[in-house]
Order: structure tokens, then C-alpha cells, then sequence
């Protein structure tokens, strides 16, 4: 696992990093295991400090039902939308940045912020148990700069009972009965399916090739 | 693949790792954040924070320690004891627990595992199960409020119509404690286990019973569990999680290497 870096001046160069507060629940575990790599970041829904962030971290867990709720009552849908900084999405982050979410019992399609063009379905586990939850291996690594130090067989934790399936924008995936998108990118915007955040030092590593991405990295990427 | 989970288990009381046999006697192992660390160090898959007098006290778990332990780990940990309420949840989830873990208020109200999953997502709601073998009857009975016990009770649901009505409900994840095997390392209840495989399609964890690497190969192996849940063989250095997970590779079981 990462050790705590001694307060670091990493990020007080000026550097800003934000975690944006969606109203779902994991933020703690999030800005913790930023902060375990040594790098500054506050939590936020402040449009203004959200647009004047470097890196833009969006976590959720929960619904997208509710978490689009959130955000659209927090006024931030549009903010979220034009952001030009390195963005990164967990879980239900990652679902969000897509188009749509299909999800409850009568599968009603949510419209979420449709900044990578794909959308989220209910995972095809062909039988498997749901939720796919616990540590599984990705299946496919793209050159990526956020990927680098990252391996095919990699292990990461994964909880989620919808996905978004393999397409242009899958940067990496990951087979549980079958293959989706374990990371999918865009320009700016980048999500993982997994938590980064509770996988361990290879978790760690994601969250640090992100947060020191150099964004004309991606533009060339 | 999806790897196999090594789940330690730290029953907390009074903010301290304790460990009792058979739900009694309990003894202090430790104090609960460098034990968090040292096993998230060690490989461990997941951790479960447990305070085993919440329920019984009529009592939140105190919740500071769910912020202290998240602060260090990286890897997933659920907490379980006197959850009653979606605030109750939510609190700790805020602090930082991946998953919340419920089990007499469940009993007491069952909807609360449906306003659970539907509020923080089918993922995050776990239930844990206590089940009793009756010998006399031949019967799998589940109990309530085993954190005390004076106060521990057998319910009125046998453990599999229980299964099928938590799953029904909306749980994410079932932990059923084999309540004769606790503590004692004798195996995990294998026959139990089976039976609760068969009756849900949701990850199941077996708890109770571990004393030694083939008691891990086998619930995996022939109850089909998707973790393995143990306490005093790792807190007492029985069984090293590097050297189980080396030998359940060696027996084709998919794990996380350390």
C-alpha cells in the first residue's frame, strides 16, 4: 500500500486539485487516497473552483437516478460538461460521463452528461453473480498516459452491477462473463469502473499518473 | 478473473480488537488502526469492522475509528454493527466505509434493506446472517443480538427462508456466520454453506470455523463462496495471508497475489 508522504509540495505549487462534491458517499475514501500520495485537494460543488481546478476528480457511488439529481440541483451539469482540465471519473463517476444509464428494476434511461459518447447497461454476466464485486484483472491495457506502470492481469476493485461495453473510447476492459469497458476515455475525461481508491498500490498508481498528467498529454494521447 | 477474497475479520468493542469463542469471552487483540494497515499490508482482499456490542447496547457503533481507518488503508472495508437507519448509513459511508453491514436491525425491520440498497446502491448493503444448527431439530435457525449474550435470541426465520428474503429485498452481499463453527477452527460449515450458495445468486461469504489452509480451499472449492471471512488465524499469526494465498494459487483457486 502507498505511505503516507510527509506533507508534500506536491500540488502547493500552485496546483489545484478538486474533488467534486456530487452528494454521494464515498468522497472521504477518495480525498483520502489522494492525500496518502502526498497531493493537496478539497472537496467542492463551488462552480467557480471546479472550473479553476487543474484536475478534476468525480467520484459517486449510489444511483444515477439520484446522482444526477444531485448535480442537476447543485447547478453544476454545464460546469461538469465545458471542463477542459484532465478529468477523472470513479465508478459511478464513469458512468455518469456518459450519454446515458440504464438502470432499476423497469430499466429507465437516465440522461447523464454524455462527455465520452457511450452509454451504460446492465452488465451481461451470463449467469455470473451480481454484483460483480471483489478484485478482478484487466484484459486489455491501450497506451495510455494514465495507464502507464499498468499490465494486462492487473488486479482492481471492481463493484457495480452496470458497465459500459467495449467501444472506441475503452482504454481498458475487464471480462466478468463478458468483456466491458474497465477504463474508457475522451479528450479530457477519463473513468474507471473500478475504485482506484481501494486498490491498492495499483490503484495508487492511476490516481498518481492523473494527477501529474501533463494535459497536452492528452491531447496527444 | 474474479479473485477469490481473503476477508480478515476485527470484532471491535469499546474502540478496541477483540476476539471471544463461540461469541464469548472476549479478549483484546489490539487497537484497530495499526491492525487495519498491517493487514491491508499483508494482502488482505478486504477488511470487516464489526462492533460486536452496537446492536446488543442499543448503540451507534462510535465512528470516529471508520474515518482513522480510512484515512490509511487502500483496500475495501465494510463496517457492520447498529446500523438502524439510512442516516445511520450514511454517516459511515461518508467517513469512508465502502459497504455498510446489517444484521439484527434487519431482522427487527426488513425493509430496511430495501430503503438501503435504494438509497446507497445494491453494493453497498450487506447482511450478515447468524445461524444456529440446531442438532435436534436438524434445523438452521438464525439469531439475533449474538454481540451479548444475554441478550442473543433465536429468531422465528430458518437461515435459507431468511437468505432468499434479504436477497429478495435487495442485499448486495450476504456474510452468513455458521455460529457452531465460530471461533473453535474446526472448518467452515461446508454443508451450510452449500445450501446457502444454492438459495442466492448474490456474492455469499463464509465465516466461521477457519483454522487452517484447507478449510480455505474448501469452502471456495466446494461451497463456491466468493470470500472466506476469518479472524483469530490471522490475528493470531496462524496462518500468514502471503503463505494461504500461495497455497490456494497452488490449489487453482484464483487470489490477488500480495
Amino acid at each position: 500500500m502507498a505511505e503516507t508522504v510527509q506533507s508534500s509540495d506536491k500540488g502547493s505549487d500552485g496546483s489545484k486539485n478538486v474533488i467534486v462534491d456530487t452528494g454521494c458517499a464515498n468522497l472521504s475514501s477518495v480525498k483520502f487516497a489522494i492525500e496518502r500520495l502526498g497531493f493537496n485537494v478539497s472537496v467542492t460543488d463551488d462552480i467557480e473552483l471546479i472550473k479553476r481546478a487543474d484536475k478534476v476528480i468525480f467520484p459517486g457511488v449510489g444511483s444515477a437516478k439520484h446522482a444526477m439529481e444531485n448535480i442537476t440541483n447543485k447547478g453544476l451539469i454545464e460546469t461538469l460538461q465545458t471542463l477542459t482540465q484532465p478529468v477523472l471519473g470513479f465508478c459511478l463517476g464513469m458512468q455518469l460521463m456518459t450519454e446515458s444509464s440504464k438502470e432499476g428494476a423497469n430499466e429507465s434511461v437516465i440522461e447523464c452528461l454524455g462527455v465520452i459518447p457511450t452509454l451504460v447497461e446492465p452488465l451481461d454476466a451470463k449467469g455470473n453473480r451480481l454484483p460483480h464485486m471483489g478484485w478482478n484483472t484487466l484484459t486489455n491495457v491501450a497506451n495510455h498516459p494514465v495507464l502507464a506502470g499498468i499490465n494486462v492481469d492487473d488486479y482492481f476493485y471492481f463493484v457495480h452491477s452496470f458497465a459500459a461495453p467495449i467501444s472506441e473510447y475503452t482504454i481498458a476492459s475487464c471480462e466478468y462473463g463478458s468483456e466491458f469497458s474497465a477504463i474508457i476515455a475522451k479528450d479530457n475525461f477519463i473513468g474507471c469502473q473500478f475504485h482506484p481508491e481501494r486498490s491498492s498500490a495499483l490503484g495508487s498508481k492511476i490516481i498518481q499518473n492523473f494527477l501529474e498528467l501533463n494535459s497536452q498529454e492528452l491531447k496527444t494521447a | 478473473m474474479l479473485a477469490r477474497r481473503i476477508i480478515p475479520c476485527l470484532d471491535v468493542r469499546d474502540g478496541k480488537v477483540v476476539k471471544g469463542v463461540q461469541f464469548r469471552n472476549h479478549e483484546i487483540i489490539g487497537d484497530i488502526v495499526p491492525l487495519a494497515q498491517k493487514y491491508a499490508e499483508a494482502g488482505a482482499d478486504e477488511l470487516v469492522f464489526y462492533d460486536i456490542t452496537a446492536s446488543a447496547d442499543g448503540r451507534v457503533v462510535d465512528k470516529s475509528w471508520v474515518s482513522r481507518i480510512a484515512e490509511v488503508i487502500d483496500i475495501p472495508f465494510c463496517v457492520a454493527g447498529g446500523i438502524k437507519s439510512e442516516s445511520d448509513a450514511k454517516e459511515i459511508l461518508m467517513m469512508g466505509a465502502d459497504k455498510i453491514s446489517i444484521n439484527s436491525p434487519a431482522l427487527r425491520d426488513p425493509t430496511l434493506i430495501s430503503r438501503l440498497a435504494d438509497h446507497f446502491g445494491q453494493q453497498c448493503v450487506v447482511v450478515g446472517i447468524d445461524s444456529f444448527y440446531d442438532k435436534d431439530t436438524g434445523t438452521y435457525q438464525v439469531y439475533q443480538f449474538t454481540g451479548d449474550e444475554k441478550r442473543t435470541k433465536k429468531t422465528s426465520w430458518t437461515t435459507f427462508d431468511w437468505i432468499e428474503k434479504v436477497v429478495s429485498l435487495g442485499a448486495g452481499e450476504i456474510v452468513l456466520n455458521c455460529m457452531n463453527q465460530d471461533g473453535v477452527r474446526q472448518g467452515y460449515d461446508i454443508e451450510q454453506l452449500k445450501q446457502a450458495r444454492a438459495a442466492c445468486n448474490v456474492p455469499l461469504i463464509a465465516s466461521g470455523g477457519a483454522g487452517t489452509m484447507e478449510h480455505f480451499s474448501d469452502v471456495y472449492q466446494q461451497a463456491d463462496v466468493d470470500g472466506a471471512l476469518a479472524a483469530s488465524v490471522f490475528h493470531k499469526g496462524i496462518i500468514p495471508i502471503s503463505e494461504l494465498k500461495a497455497y490456494l494459487k497452488s490449489q487453482n483457486i484464483e487470489v490477488r497475489p500480495c
